[in-house]
């Protein structure tokens, strides 16, 4: 069997790469451990957050499938960050977890280009260092181009639950052993990781009195720019807020040692912002109790997930912890909580286009790549896909700025910093967070969409509409208006305060109060609400917005010197000893890269360029 | 790349001059923004004459070379401004330059504009990297090395309360579901600003007021006829390339040389005409070192190792023994006979070439040890740091005038990371990932 693409993993990595790879025109093969679990949300039913939902938006942007698939699955949406500025708000939605793999099996079967193959990829075929295709469990060769390799967490796991272990992923399936061993010998520096996941509780069981409620939005939200949502707004499902009691801690700091991360039954490194409740008490003795969510799994079974309450104990402590907490006294648990341990590559063995360095044509995305969460996944996939494409067709790979995206500040990360725990993306890690705002993703990357082929026809009419209807807006915002009585009583009647001199609209809207809407009556053509926040922001936050505009080019001029990969720093003249291995092992692509890595000083940039300048001429 | 830099150019010391440079596209532009002509109009590689004004305050009556690119040092428009005000004006107007938006150079940076821009020859690569490496690193260890421990500390622990609303600012937006996390909000930091701000004032005045930095260091050298005080003194301006000068006074002392030690100035005084002969130096006897004595903030006593200690030594050890005090053994490399029971000595030859670094460390350690200052509590006394410092004040400004907007704390947190990175600069602590490990400490979050 022949194809362009091979994606090898159905989560969420695998099924961005898998359809845009179809949707690109490639003959695109999805390989699977189990048709079913496609799209699988073996931890928390959530999608999007902080950071993470504007990941979720800038998918959507690009032509990619998470945004609309969640808006199709949801259980409730809200923004987040409100009371904040914009460049903080994200959505975060409940989704149903057999709803979101429903709908997204049925978007990939629907997919023209792309065959699901259930088994597992067992080897891959090398020739020069070149990726070739697969072998599969049952010794099938099956060729192709590109493959993408979004395994998952079930690269050589282990689920651990006290002092036992099983070889096995997290729904007790197999796990995959010889690809781990392939890719070492190929010469990929293997890492061991470990993320957990809290229990499940049966939620008929639970005495919901003793919780907090906590309510979606009150106003209609999606993820996607592109595809209307049904979701009815009224008919949300609700999270509930409960607190760990003193019994709790009791139960666990008598039981610590029987822990699997506590008594050493785990080698690997576990995330810092996914700490088990053992973690929460052990780091933090003084809190008197800690937060915990109820949050609902899927409307066709009766589950509940306590986020918060992730565990590496043994059966029978977690059965007294769980009954410890309020309202869960009597309930049934359905699903203990496990640690799961992986293998993942060391991801500055990876290009900015996410292919590896040592194979050619090979890409590989998600928790492979050391990171954690569904968004972070899915927008690797996306991208990886894109950039297999790309290859394959001899075109130029699609690698996202700092400034440009949460995609490009987590990728940039990975291949530049490498990571020793499960990476999250958070609002800090990126330094541009006012222009990598959740409502101006589709002006940041929707362009590129069109440009590659997944943003076209009605999606391309919408962008280019919206875009205009913007611009339209903010020449009307041109105008200025002058104090005459008449003016003035127009502006008193929009509750707005009667201005002295003249003043253009625009102007007029930098004070905090003033809207779009109540400037009404100055405004010609009518425009969607979209568009006139979107022009809010813009004015509102200009001085901000331009301020790390321009520190973002200044940052470009040094993005824009670009590094060979084959110079050899080792022959480059006066580079400190450090950065001379540094520079080595991660050949950035980019002066601007270079000044990222750890360990490479100023003054080495200042050798380099120099060094640049020598050979320029 | 091609921001407009500028940098005070000539050794800080009591030369009469001081020149700074400016470079880049915007040089002219922005000078033009502080003097009372207009220097868009002068025809390039010209000398004018002006006023450097601070809105309608006259800062110093100057002379202003406009030069334009290409045909300049870096090949950019490029300005030099010859200050005649001493240290403190210099640092004034260097300081409205600064304000006009234009950085504070890297060390080395004009010679690596010139490179790049390929004004300099590229036989001269090397010598250009040698530059930017040894000067850089020894930027890098003043930051570290050069800084009284009560200052370094007062910023660490600036930094420390800045990254305690930072972490808070960003556990709050990455973590909001957390209700029971302390949420930060403008009016909570709104008095912590304040304080900061008033902090951050109080080791600029310091600093600028600081003796050490407006003044220099007065260094006595004494010691008995022919041990060697002029062969010390002379080794000294040549290895340092001090500014010679004799600038008799009724206010001030007399000061014959004064050099830069790693940011220091040192002022060699009373030590009368040691440019007109050697043998003046030389016979400066017990007398004449009492009354250098009186002005000296430090001594350098001179003795012979080849010799025994002589009434006269001993004498010159007593009159100095209350007095921050080095002595130097001097003539190592003839055979010893000294012998000798004292704190604080070095030993020294003008043979070798670098027979006198024992005695340039021993005077940099001292002043890290604050044994040389004690009045002034905080403040930084090398200019780089000084201005770094400066550099905040602009933040401050932005955060304050967002506080009264009602400008979302998120925002005005991107101003106050910059300042906590800038004074992460000053004391040399510049780990990116200290936000990050400090967010996982102090609060307990995720799933």
């Amino acid at each position: 069997m022949k194809y362009d693409i091979i994606v090898v993993g159905g989560g969420h990595a695998g099924c961005e790469a898998a359809l845009a790879s179809a949707r690109l025109n490639n003959k695109t093969l999805l390989v699977t451990g189990n048709i079913n679990n496609i799209a699988d949300c073996p931890c928390n039913p959530s999608i999007g957050g902080s950071a993470k939902g504007i990941v979720v938006r800038e998918i959507d942007a690009l032509g990619g499938e998470m945004g609309i698939n969640a808006d199709k699955s949801l259980l409730q949406i809200k923004k987040l960050n409100t009371r904040k500025g914009p460049a903080v708000w994200s959505l975060r939605s409940q989704i149903d977890k057999v709803d979101y793999t429903i709908n997204m099996i049925e978007t990939i079967k629907n997919q023209e280009n792309l065959d699901i193959k259930e088994t597992f990829a067992e080897h891959l075929i090398i020739e020069n260092s070149t990726v070739k295709g697969i072998i599969t469990r049952e010794k099938d060769e099956i060729t192709a181009k590109a493959v993408i390799l979004t395994t998952g967490t079930y690269l050589n796991s282990n689920i651990l639950i006290g002092s036992t272990k099983k070889q096995e992923g997290p729904h007790g399936e197999k796990t995959e052993l010889h690809l781990s061993k392939d890719l070492k010998e190929l010469g990929f520096t293997i890492q061991r990781l470990k993320t957990g996941t809290p229990p499940r509780v049966k939620k008929d069981t639970i005495d919901f009195t003793k919780a907090k409620v906590e309510r979606g939005s009150d106003v209609p939200l999606q993820f996607s720019f592109y595809e209307k949502s049904n979701f009815n707004i009224n008919k949300q499902e609700d999270c509930h807020l409960i607190y760990t009691t003193p019994q709790t801690h009791k139960i666990i700091n008598e039981n610590l040692e029987k822990s699997a991360m506590y008594g050493g039954y785990v080698e690997g490194i576990g995330p810092r912002y996914c700490p088990s409740i053992e973690d929460k008490l052990v780091k933090f003795k003084d809190k008197e109790r800690h937060q915990l969510f109820l949050e609902p799994e899927s409307k066709y079974y009766d589950s509940i997930y306590i986020q918060g309450f992730s565990s590496s104990m043994p059966i029978d402590v977690q059965y007294k912890m769980v009954h410890s907490l309020p309202g869960l006294e009597n309930c049934e648990i359905l699903k203990y909580a496990y640690a799961i341990e992986y293998d993942a590559i060391d991801p500055t063995q990876l290009k900015r286009s996410l292919e590896t360095k040592i194979i050619e044509n090979l890409f590989t995305a998600g928790q492979i790549n050391g990171t954690s969460g569904y968004e972070e996944a899915a927008c690797q996939g996306l991208i990886a896909s894109i950039n297999a494409n790309q290859k394959i067709k001899n075109k130029e790979p699609l690698i996202l700025r700092r400034d440009e995206a949460y995609i490009g500040v987590l990728i940039d990360d990975l291949v530049t910093k490498g990571t020793e725990e499960p990476y999250r993306l958070l609002t800090s890690r990126a330094e541009y967070r006012l222009l990598l705002r959740d409502d101006n993703a589709d002006l940041r990357l929707s362009e590129y969409g069109i440009e590659i082929g997944l943003i076209k026809d009605q999606k391309e009419l919408i962008f280019k509409t919206k875009k205009e209807k913007i611009e339209n807006l903010l020449k009307e915002l041109e105008q200025t208006i002058t104090p005459t009585k008449q003016i003035n009583e127009i502006l008193i009647e929009s509750n707005i305060k009667p201005i002295q001199d003249k003043v253009s609209l625009h102007d007029l809207l930098k004070k905090p109060d003033v809207t779009v809407d109540k400037l009404n009556y100055f405004i010609k053509e009518k425009y969607p609400k979209e568009v006139k926040e979107e022009v809010e922001i813009m004015i509102k936050y200009e001085g901000y917005i331009k301020k790390q505009i321009e520190d973002a080019e200044k940052q470009k001029e040094y993005e824009d010197i670009k590094l060979s990969e084959e110079i050899d720093y080792k022959k480059v003249p006066n580079l400190a000893l450090e950065a001379r291995e540094k520079l080595n092992k991660i050949k950035p692509t980019s002066i601007g890269q270079a000044m990222r890595i750890s360990g490479v000083n100023p003054s080495d940039i200042s050798v380099l360029m120099i060094y640049l300048r020598s050979k320029h001429e | 790349m091609n921001d407009t830099i500028c940098a005070i150019s000539t050794t800080l010391g009591v030369g009469a001059i001081s020149i700074i440079r400016v470079s880049g596209k915007d040089a002219i532009e922005k000078v033009n923004n502080i003097t009372n002509i207009d220097l868009t109009k002068k025809q390039s590689h010209t000398i004018n004459y002006a006023y450097i004004k601070n809105n309608n305050e006259i800062i110093d009556e100057v002379l202003i070379s406009v030069m334009k690119a290409p045909k300049t040092f870096t090949t950019e428009d490029t300005i030099e401004i010859n200050c005649h005000g001493g240290i403190a004006t210099t640092e004034k107007v260097l300081e409205l330059l600064l304000n006009q938006e234009i950085r504070l150079a890297e060390p080395g940076e004009f010679t690596k504009r010139a490179f790049l821009n390929g004004r300099i020859d590229l036989t001269q690569s090397q010598s250009v990297q040698d530059l930017i490496n040894t000067k850089s690193d020894k930027a890098r260890a003043l930051a570290i090395n050069n800084l009284k421990g009560t200052t370094s500390n007062k910023i660490r622990s600036l930094r420390e309360r800045l990254v305690k609303i930072i972490t808070n600012i960003e556990v709050n937006i990455d973590y909001p579901e957390y209700q029971d996390i302390e949420e930060m909000t403008i009016e909570k930091i709104k008095n912590e600003i304040d304080n900061i701000e008033s902090e951050l004032e109080s080791i600029i005045k310091n600093s600028e007021n600081s003796k050490i930095i407006t003044n220099g260091i007065n260094v006595a050298i004494i010691g008995k006829p022919n041990v060697g005080k002029s062969s010390i003194l002379n080794k000294l301006i040549e290895e340092e390339k001090a500014i010679v000068t004799n600038i008799p006074g009724t206010t001030r002392d007399v000061i014959e040389a004064s050099f830069n030690l790693n940011g220091i100035t040192l002022n060699l005084i009373d030590t009368a005409g040691i440019r007109e002969t050697d043998d003046i130096v030389e016979k400066i006897g017990v007398e004449k070192s009492k009354k250098a004595l009186d002005k000296a903030d430090l001594v350098l006593l001179i003795l012979n190792n080849n010799e025994k200690l002589t009434e006269e030594d001993k004498k010159l050890l007593e009159i100095s023994k209350d007095k921050q005090r080095i002595i130097v053994v001097n003539k190592t490399d003839l055979e010893k006979k000294l012998d000798l029971n004292e704190e604080n000595i070095v030993y020294t030859n003008t043979v070798e070439e670098n027979g006198i670094e024992s005695l340039l460390n021993k005077i940099s350690e001292m002043y890290k040890l604050e044994q040389l200052e004690t009045n002034d509590y905080y403040y930084v006394s090398n200019i780089q740091q000084l201005n770094k410092i400066k550099q905040t004040r602009r933040n401050i400004k932005d955060i304050k005038r967002g506080l009264e907007e009602s400008i979302p704390i998120d925002m005005l947190e991107i101003d106050l990371r910059e300042i906590w990175q800038t004074l992460g600069e000053v004391i040399g602590e510049t780990y990116t990932e200290e936000l990050l490990d400090n967010l996982f400490k102090n609060f307990c979050v995720g799933k």
